[in-house]
């Protein structure tokens, strides 16, 4: 007896989807360190584009201030002071990388861990609070900023990082989806392995030899990212439901 | 120590949803907003069926994990157990709506009237306060504060207990103080078998349901 959750839809999801997003863009522009600013400036637009969404959500939107107001327990206000945190270290890096970048990212990885921790104590939904949860939130983030950086540079490096993430990220789907069945995610979690993570991988190493083919792994795991992060939030999304361990035993009274 | 609970008779509960429509009354929860509810769930299989109709609502939890996720510290726990919601702090984020296993959180972001326009004693009631935040059954807070001024026993003097308690027509809802050994509560739930749904959770829910006599 359980049924969806309505208070998270589309909107929190894009937090998740353009947040980790972004946030791996960050982690992934500082490794690869390519020539362009651009990675880093849509790293911090597509953050700000996720929190604006979720903000969209909330019902008193002119005291968002509010939300910075338990460090102590929340992970949501914690996610709140690392965006900061990343927005100003970003801005940072956009006048000078270094060594500003590095920092930047450090506090993506921050910003991200976060959202998985949001999730991870979301007791509520039992999809949600699997400890499995936190790794795949991370992972996705990582493949996917990684993917997004490849439309900005093709380096070797990059490359290596961006398959290390697939295979991480479809470890972290394949133990979190043996915890945590749902119906909801067969269909997303099919399609970031096969799509996600075979054809990427091999497109990623056909990128190696033809660098045209690089985005396109990207682009790979971008999607089936998205779609897999959309449906955890917004459609895998049952609550915990009522039950009773013992059936009460009339007529003895 | 007082520590406040709720105790479900899950042998007299006869689903008339009567603590529903005072909780209601009482507290000028808007259209499709209970927050005191009773589940009518149903177990086995045909002809071996067994249907139980449980109360629920917010389970004030020792370890309540809304509390500890709501990023505006608006939900918060008073010395004596009863989880509260400071709506002037509420940015409505949903965060302890998804956090809470007993689905006890609401939240509207409109008001809503039973009929379109608002009736007078909705119009009386209305509190702008309680839109676009998250709202839960507080255990009729007001009314146990206001009671214990009076020198009156939250449980035992109607106009020191919930609304819920005090309507339901089967005896099967009670309130009161655990840590009282000899409260009304203390001694239900010595003198028959109960449980705390959800238990394994880890969150302390002080609302126990009663399903049969002690051995």
């Amino acid at each position: 007896m359980n049924w969806l959750q309505k208070h998270w839809d589309a909107r929190a999801a894009l937090n998740f989807m353009l947040g980790g997003t972004g946030g791996g863009l960050m982690i992934a522009a500082a490794l690869a360190t390519p020539d362009s600013r651009a990675p880093i400036l849509l790293s911090l637009v597509l953050v700000a584009a996720g929190l604006g969404a979720v903000w969209l959500e909330t019902g008193r939107k002119l005291r968002a201030v509010n939300v910075f107001f338990n460090p102590f327990t929340s992970w949501m206000t914690r996610e709140a002071f690392a965006a900061v945190l990343l927005f100003a270290l970003g801005a940072a890096a956009l006048w000078r990388p270094q060594p500003f970048l590095p920092a930047a990212a450090l506090a993506a990885l921050a910003f991200v861990w976060c959202q998985a921790r949001i999730l991870r104590a979301s007791m509520g939904i039992p999809a949600w609070r699997a400890p499995q949860v936190v790794l795949l939130i991370v992972s996705t983030a990582l493949a996917e900023g990684a993917g997004l950086c490849l439309l900005f540079t093709t380096a070797p490096l990059l490359l290596t990082w961006f398959a290390l993430a697939l295979v991480l990220r479809a470890i972290a789907w394949s133990r979190y989806r043996a915890a945590a069945r749902s119906a909801a995610l067969e269909a997303p979690g099919k399609g970031l392995l096969q799509i996600g993570t075979v054809a990427a991988l091999l497109l990623a190493l056909a990128g190696y030899v033809v660098p045209a083919a690089a985005p396109l792994a990207g682009a790979a795991a971008i999607a089936t990212g998205l779609w897999l992060k959309f449906a955890l939030v917004a459609r895998a999304s049952y609550n915990q439901g009522f039950a009773l361990p013992r059936l009460p035993v009339r007529g003895t009274r | 120590m007082t520590r406040w609970a709720m105790v479900a008779d899950l042998r007299r509960c006869v689903g008339c949803q009567t603590c529903t429509a005072a909780c209601r009354q009482a507290n000028a929860t808007p259209p499709g907003v209970q927050w005191r509810r009773v589940v009518d769930m149903e177990f086995g299989e045909y002809p071996q069926v067994q249907r139980a109709f449980v109360p629920v609502g917010c389970m004030h939890c020792d370890d309540p994990p809304c509390m500890h996720v709501c990023p505006s510290t608006a939900t918060r726990k008073r010395a004596d157990g009863i989880v509260t919601i400071d709506y002037d702090l509420c940015i409505g984020c949903g965060y302890c709506a998804v956090a809470c296993p007993y689905q006890a959180r609401f939240k509207v972001d409109v008001p809503t009237f039973a009929y379109g326009a608002p009736t007078e004693n909705e119009t009386a009631c209305f509190d702008a306060k309680r839109i676009g935040v998250a709202t839960k059954c507080t255990f009729c807070a007001e009314r146990i504060d206001t009671g214990l001024a009076k020198g009156l026993t939250p449980g035992v003097d109607p106009e020191a207990t919930p609304a819920c308690v005090n309507s339901c027509i089967a005896n099967a809802l009670h309130f009161g103080n655990v840590e009282d050994a000899h409260s009304n509560v203390s001694q239900l739930l010595a003198e028959n078998q109960h449980f705390r749904m959800h238990e394994e959770l880890g969150t302390g829910p002080r609302f126990y349901y009663l399903w049969d006599k002690a051995p």
